[in-house]
């Protein structure tokens, strides 16, 4: 009685969304297997349609399985299994999905942001005629991502983790008749094998001493203390992971790959290379907190590399002319922000600011795509400039994302960016005051790039001029619910002392255990918040007085360095590149050619040599070989003979 | 003087060397082919006597093989001779020696 039919309905439906879970990234699947085997007969709009819809199907299935994750009905995570992967022995590896409320947030904003990039790129890549190819390689890469996100153990992990890693070679090479486009998708996969490796042996070793790769057997087991290793083995298999995802998520020392990995089309840069496949790695982290916990150690050493990186980072995108290079580093620094707060143990927070993060800078990279759309492939910000005038949407919802990345209050950069910093300083102040040092330059180098590009008067070319104009519909709308969200997708994170209840915080609570995490004084938390305030907004003014009256003279000294990376890429190239080329040639020279070339061809040439001389004994005369023929007749007799005795 | 299967024996050596240096001496292709015969036929002889001295009839057994055989390969080698002769005027092996170019 009382509870009416429809009602029922919907409430059934709800609790057994999780079930459905195989759909979400089956629809990327199917979209890829259409776009991918018609490209070259499908209309371009078709292409873009179906691409765009398969993606808004899974993230409605994800909506779905968020409420219910979200619902109080809902207790620990669902698995779903599809059908054994590998059985082998005592292993057995199924292929699974696990739905929890991580993997649920993670879907969110995969299939949102995914869907978004998908509907600007219909827009951004109309006019090029592989468009439904490249339509065919995003879905692949959703889908890739999605299973990444889903596995229910390491192995499903592993496969996604490949396979967004082929998707970003694919798409960053789209353009593959340029040689430096392909050779940065090159570098790109090759920086990521080596991260892969770092994560396959840590898996190995999960397999070896675990017997399992499943998450929930893995977990239960160094949680109830069942298994009793030596504790040393944390830390290698923690360590053989944290460098599987310094790969994935270019943090020191394999981060050069994602600035070169700009030559990709713009959308990709914003979808891949800085939303979603870019923090796999703080995902994959964050899926293994019990873990991580376990090795102290670890986490110090993923605190370090990550604010490493972040000022490292943060420093170069100061100097740098390419509007998309000063977002590639940028979003470089915020992964070590990321990376900062695992290393803090505050896992949560590092994914809380997975999310704002995602928000801004997909909008920044979209902003970015609509200049160099208006700018007709201009990327140079010197021969940029008062653009704004052009592009009222473009300039108000890049604005938006700068303020937001900045960490200007009541947006949703401060409430992420804060919580790390305040986790910092309840880890150690050392780290807290290098925090704000990047955080500071994050300012800075946004309303640099602010000001070069939409502020001041236009600095490139007449017929450039003439051609600037907003962009379409197609890519704008993304652009307002980007903004939007930037704004708002602070607020499920607003912390206690704001009045609010760290509603990510509670809801990732179930998954995800913070590591030695200190409660700090109410008052030194607004005072930290003051501080990581007003260093932003003095940076800002900084940039704006700064880049007024631009002047672009040869740089000199540090700036020099900045400009130039730091030389990372040269020194890689000298220390690394040049030696093994170095040892291959060796290798060739003595090796191939000598020793192995030297033994197949020998075996040739000595047969050769031979019949050369046997050939001789032919000489056509019958007689001889009858004769012959007697003489081995008569060899083998008295051989016999003689063997007999 | 009584015959033993010595005299056998030697009288089947001699024939088989009559046919070993027939074979090796003789450029006529008829000649050679002859002396082969003579030399299975040496074989022949040996084994029967051998048959008899021992008292066991598996040699006689392998006597009738050579001879069905050797027919058989009498009417090969024949034919391949004669169609030598049809090819070349002759029956001098030294002149079949152009597979060697």
């Amino acid at each position: 009685m009382g509870s009416r039919p429809p009602d029922l309905a919907i409430r059934i439906f709800e609790q057994h969304m999780s079930q459905l879970v195989y759909l979400v990234p089956l629809f990327p699947l199917i979209g890829f297997l259409i776009n991918g085997l018609l490209w070259n007969k499908m209309p371009k709009t078709l292409g873009g349609i179906i691409g765009s819809a398969t993606i808004l199907a899974s993230f409605c299935v994800s909506l779905g399985i968020f409420f219910e994750v979200k619902s109080d009905a809902f207790h620990g995570p669902v698995i779903v299994t599809l059908f054994d992967f590998i059985q082998s022995g005592k292993i057995s590896i199924p292929m699974a999905f696990q739905v929890d409320a991580l993997s649920s947030l993670f879907l969110l904003i995969i299939t949102g942001v995914g869907f978004l990039i998908h509907v600007y790129s219909t827009s951004y890549m109309h006019h090029d005629e592989g468009m439904v190819k490249y339509f065919a390689y995003l879905n692949l890469f959703v889908f890739s991502m999605l299973l990444l996100i889903l596995g229910a153990n390491y192995l499903v992990m592993f496969i996604g983790w490949e396979g967004v890693g082929l998707c970003s070679y694919l798409l960053i090479g789209f353009w593959f008749k340029n040689r430096e486009y392909t050779n940065a998708a090159k570098k790109a996969f090759v920086m990521n094998r080596i991260g892969d490796l770092g994560f396959l042996i840590g898996m190995l070793l999960v397999l070896l001493n675990f017997g399992t790769l499943t998450y929930t057997d893995f977990f239960g087991q160094i949680a109830g203390g069942h298994a009793a290793p030596p504790s040393s083995i944390y830390t290698w298999i923690t360590i053989c992971f944290f460098i599987g995802a310094t790969g994935k998520s270019a943090q020191i020392p394999l981060y050069t790959w994602l600035p070169d990995a700009m030559a990709g089309p713009t959308p990709v840069s914003a979808l891949i290379h800085a939303a979603t496949m870019v923090t796999a790695g703080i995902y994959m982290i964050a899926r293994s907190n019990v873990l991580y916990s376990l090795s102290p150690f670890t986490l110090h050493i993923v605190a370090i590399i990550g604010l490493a990186t972040a000022i490292l980072a943060a420093t170069i995108a100061t100097v740098q002319y390419d509007i998309k290079k000063v977002l590639a580093y940028s979003t470089v620094s915020q992964l070590g922000f990321m990376f900062l707060a695992l290393g803090v143990g505050a896992y949560t927070t590092a994914v809380f600011h997975v999310m704002t993060h995602a928000f801004f800078k997909a909008l920044l990279f979209l902003g970015s795509g609509s200049v160099i759309h208006a700018m007709g492939g201009e990327q140079d910000i010197r021969k940029m400039g008062g653009l704004g005038k052009h592009m009222r949407i473009t300039q108000a919802t890049f604005f938006i994302g700068c303020l937001a990345i900045s960490g200007i209050p009541g947006l949703s950069g401060f409430f992420s960016k804060d919580a790390i910093l305040a986790d910092a300083f309840a880890h150690d102040q050392v780290l807290y005051v290098l925090g704000v040092v990047a955080a500071m330059m994050t300012a800075f180098y946004m309303f640099r790039l602010y000001f070069l590009t939409f502020r001041g008067s236009f600095r490139g070319t007449e017929y450039q001029r003439h051609h600037l104009h907003e962009s379409p519909a197609a890519m704008t709308i993304p652009l307002i619910v980007l903004a939007i969200l930037s704004v708002v997708g602070g607020y499920v994170g607003v912390p206690e002392v704001l009045g609010g209840h760290n509603e990510i915080g509670k809801f990732l609570g179930s998954v995800v255990t913070n590591f030695g995490q200190h409660e700090l004084e109410k008052n030194t938390e607004f005072m930290l918040m003051g501080i990581s305030v007003g260093v932003s907004v003095l940076m800002i003014a900084v940039a704006y007085s700064v880049n007024r009256k631009p002047k672009f003279a040869e740089s000199k000294g540090l700036a020099k360095v900045l400009e130039n990376k730091w030389y990372v890429d040269e020194l890689y190239e000298a220390a690394i590149v040049k030696p093994i080329e170095g040892l291959s040639r060796l290798l060739d020279r003595f090796v191939e050619r000598m020793g192995i070339d030297g033994l197949v061809n020998g075996v040739g040439k000595t047969v050769r040599w031979g019949g050369d001389r046997l050939r001789l004994l032919q000489t056509g005369q019958v007689g001889f070989y009858i004769f012959v023929m007697v003489l081995g007749i008569v060899a083998l007799f008295t051989l016999s003979f003689f063997w007999i005795k | 003087m009584p015959v033993n299967s010595s005299h056998y024996l030697f009288l089947s050596l001699l024939l088989f060397s009559i046919g070993i240096m027939g074979t090796l001496m003789r450029r006529n292709a008829i000649i050679i082919f002859m002396c082969i015969e003579l030399m299975l036929n040496a074989v022949n002889l040996l084994l029967v006597s051998f048959s008899k001295q021992y008292g066991d009839a598996d040699a006689q057994l392998f006597v009738f093989f050579i001879m069905v055989v050797a027919a058989a390969e009498v009417a090969v080698g024949l034919a391949i001779i004669v169609m030598m002769y049809r090819k070349v005027h002759s029956v001098d092996i030294n002149i079949l020696n152009r597979l060697k170019h």
